[in-house]
């Protein structure tokens, strides 16, 4: 969701039951500003929210021209002061599914992880112990970028990729109809893509290059991982994932109007294939 | 991209070769080719990009704005929209009825005040109304960052107050809502007014008694087909399942009422059974927002959507609906009366002070109790011994006795009323409970907030006297662990073997025509005998 008009936009997702206190939305609307500047980001994000057992962190995320390149990712527990996190390389984000549980809080609070290890063969094989430790702000970084990768869509043709390579937001962008709105293959995963590649010359003969250039949500696994809802009759289209309990989605048909937010613990939900 | 070069070079007062010249050269062939296929009218819109580029390249030259490279799209889109489009569109001219407008029609109604109410209105504001001050209470979530838009709220409260106008209730509360994949569930608590409860129930019985025994017939009917084909019937009974607790009491101690939408009609949801229960805490499901939808599941869950959320509001309430220390106490009048048996009711204690926010927020959670009653294991709230049931049942006494007596059930017991929060169980190492100040730039007018670590969406704060619980969310228990559905019952063993079942060979002719020989020796035999003992008979009379 973009720093300027959060005030505004957060309502948006208020039926999912995200809100932000007054206190907190005055806090962000000023210190956004400040990241922004200081960091000389071309936009803001304000990301979300994970909240830990002691304490909540809240995050934002900042990016220059490219909207595609690596963002930059800051949290603060107090939404004034704002702590640069790692980036989440991919050993890191191996080790963190190790970790179990909420988050706590303290960012430097470190997880313990026992992992058995059988050494030899047959009889001779004996377990041996190895514990791997986690720290939460590590983890905290790899679930940022988890759910990034995961479940973080906008509407299909919200963004262009110019010839040179690089996605801006596309100007022309009107929105979506209603009708176009309710469709699943209307939203696109804002990542690099992984399966548009796997899909046959058939299928990507009638792609726009400058349009379709992500995945389609359409093809996530399982299927139903998204729930589509209207709100005031047609007036706002919400996707809320269930893969990523707390994620939600928001457009306004007709609008430029969309965004996405995450208010959620920062656990997978791993059962999700029992629950549909 | 040498046909684009040409029609550039070529577009200036281009008419095509007459027919009758020179012979075309290729060059001249391409450059037609080109042209024509930048004349083809679109199938949609029925313009063609000939046309539209000159319009565009036209409208460029006249206006000469700067920067034209950057927003030559926006040009190219304003000239596309310009063009003359008949208004008078058949299908445009009916009525839009979208679904927005339907339901802004539905909401409406919410917002007027009723015909002829206005002149009653001024008396009603004496009367105590049961209706709670929902903004208020919006306010207080809304510092804590809990709950819903306003305006939802609003029309939450109007639903609400449409609830009241419409049946006998003492008392009414907003629980919470309750995310589907399909829709959402808004979910109203309320109270009937003594004995009121009973009529209205009575009436909706009546309705489905009608219902009932038409199926009834219908399921007789069937129960003749099947015995005709007499099909074994399995000896096995299931263990008898606890009773439900009555209205009023236990897990049914409050009813609720149901709507997708608020201005849709409020529905209510059935009183819950224990084996309800059980079946919901063995399950982990999505709601979908429909209430007739099936719960499909294993192990098999009894009943619809609506008897699993009931059964799951039940769970949510008695795991987290919680008040400061003291603002309820026990009735001492029925205290004398019931002793040794779990006290399941409270009053409000006038006396109550209020508890500071600083007390509140105090992490050893001691200033906080639970008021709904623990459910026990079995479903219900009160014990119920499934032993003594058995016995007045009609089952055979011999089977009874063959049977082991049943040694007399530990019964379960739980947490009593108004026990402190802080005896809760911890989720693997973690507090169950998280407090927390409202505000901590301004603590001095912030409020405790209560969030729930083991139903997540659960929420409670505290000012003063006042405080409130609600839930939003999907409707399930926190695990740390990830979910495994149990597993299915072990194989049964086998029949044991026995000379009945065993198989032989069968006999050879041969065989059968010795023993045919034999049975009919000893047939001969035994005729012989009787005629002699008959002789024998007469000979002694």
């Amino acid at each position: 969701m973009e720093g300027d008009g959060l005030h505004l936009n957060i309502d948006y997702v208020g039926s999912s039951g995200i809100i932000l206190s007054p206190e907190q939305k005055a806090a962000l609307q000023t210190s956004l500003i400040i990241l922004q500047n200081e960091n000389k980001f071309n936009t803001v994000y304000f990301w979300g929210k994970i909240s830990g057992v002691k304490d909540d962190y809240f995050l934002a995320q900042g990016v220059s021209k490219n909207e595609f390149d690596t963002r930059k990712t800051f949290y603060s527990k107090d939404c004034i002061h704002w702590g640069l996190l790692p980036p989440a390389t991919k050993s890191m984000r191996d080790v963190s599914k190790l970790a179990k549980g909420r988050f706590t809080g303290d960012p430097s609070y470190e997880y313990e992880h026992v992992e058995v290890k059988k050494i030899g063969e047959g009889d001779d094989a004996t377990e041996e112990e190895e514990t791997v430790t986690i720290k939460e702000e590590n983890r905290l970084a790899s679930v940022v970028a988890d759910i990034d990768d995961d479940v973080r869509i906008v509407p299909r043709a919200a963004y262009v990729k110019t010839p040179t390579g690089t996605v801006i937001s596309n100007r022309s962008f009107e929105g979506l109809s209603v009708s176009e709105s309710a469709k699943l293959c209307n939203y696109t995963h804002f990542r690099e893509p992984k399966l548009l590649i796997e899909k046959s010359l058939l299928e990507r003969a009638n792609l726009d290059k400058a349009i379709d250039f992500m995945d389609c949500v359409e093809g996530d696994i399982p299927r139903g991982s998204w729930s589509l809802q209207f709100e005031r009759g047609s007036g706002l289209v919400t996707l809320r994932s269930l893969l990523w309990q707390g994620y939600t989605f928001f457009h306004v048909p007709g609008s430029r109007r969309f965004g996405s937010v995450y208010f959620g613990t920062g656990e997978k939900n791993l059962d999700l294939p029992f629950m549909l | 991209m040498s046909s684009t070069q040409q029609t550039e070079v070529g577009s200036k007062p281009s008419t095509p070769q007459t027919e009758g010249s020179a012979p075309i050269s290729t060059k001249e062939n391409e450059f037609i080719k080109a042209k024509s296929y930048l004349l083809t009218a679109s199938t949609n819109t029925g313009i063609n990009l000939y046309d539209h580029l000159s319009r565009v390249l036209t409208r460029v030259l006249d206006e000469r704005p700067d920067n034209v490279a950057d927003v030559i799209e926006d040009i190219s889109k304003d000239t596309k929209r310009s063009k003359f489009t008949s208004d008078t569109d058949t299908v445009q001219d009916k009525l839009d009825k979208s679904t927005e407008v339907a339901l802004a029609q539905l909401q409406k109604k919410l917002f007027s005040k009723g015909e002829g109410e206005e002149d009653e209105a001024q008396p009603d504001e004496e009367v105590e109304t049961p209706l709670p001050n929902l903004m208020e209470l919006c306010f207080y979530f809304e510092q804590a960052a809990i709950g819903l838009n306003r305006e939802e709220v609003i029309r939450v409260w109007l639903a609400l107050k449409n609830l009241v106008d419409n049946h006998p209730l003492q008392h009414v509360r907003f629980w919470g809502k309750v995310l589907g994949t399909e829709q959402n569930y808004y979910v109203a608590e309320v109270e009937y007014r003594e004995g009121d409860e009973e009529e209205e129930e009575e009436e909706e019985e009546e309705q489905n008694e009608e219902d009932s025994t038409e199926k009834d017939e219908a399921d007789e009917g069937e129960e003749e087909e099947t015995e005709e084909d007499d099909f074994p019937k399995p000896e096995f009974k299931a263990p008898a399942s606890p009773p439900k607790e009555d209205n009023r009491t236990g897990v049914n101690k409050k009813t609720y009422f149901v709507c997708n939408e608020p201005g849709k009609p409020w529905i209510k949801l059935p009183a819950v059974t224990p084996t309800q229960i059980s079946g919901a805490r063995k399950i982990k499901k999505f709601f979908t927002g429909r209430l007739d939808a099936p719960v499909v599941c294993y192990p098999p869950f009894v009943g619809n959507e609506s008897n699993y959320l009931r059964a799951q509001i039940a769970r949510i309430s008695a795991g987290t609906h919680i008040s400061p220390l003291g603002f309820y106490q026990f009735d001492e009048e029925e205290e004398e009366e019931e002793e040794g048996e779990a006290r399941d009711h409270f009053v409000e204690n006038l006396d109550f002070e209020g508890i500071s926010v600083r007390d509140l927020v105090d992490p050893l959670l001691t200033n906080w109790v639970h008021h709904v009653q623990h459910i026990l294991p079995q479903g219900r709230c009160t014990w119920w011994n499934p032993v003594q049931k058995s016995e007045d049942d009609y089952e055979d006494e011999d089977e009874e006795e063959e049977r082991e007596e049943p040694d007399e059930p530990e019964p379960e017991v739980g947490p009593p009323l108004l026990t402190p929060i802080a005896e809760d169980d911890e989720i693997g190492g973690m507090s169950p409970w998280t407090p927390k100040l409202s505000s901590n730039l301004i603590p001095q007018y912030s409020i405790s907030v209560m969030h729930s670590n083991l139903w997540p969406g659960a929420h409670a704060f505290a000012i003063e006297k006042k405080f409130e619980n609600i839930y939003i969310g999907y409707g399930h228990k926190y695990a740390q662990d990830t979910y495994s559905p149990v597993p299915p019952p072990p194989v049964q063993e086998e029949f044991p073997s026995g000379p009945e079942i065993t198989e032989y060979e069968d006999p050879t002719p041969e065989e059968e025509a010795a023993l045919r020989a034999a049975q009919q020796e000893a047939a001969e035999a035994a005729e012989e005998m009787e005629d002699a003992e008959e002789e024998e008979d007469e000979e002694d009379n």
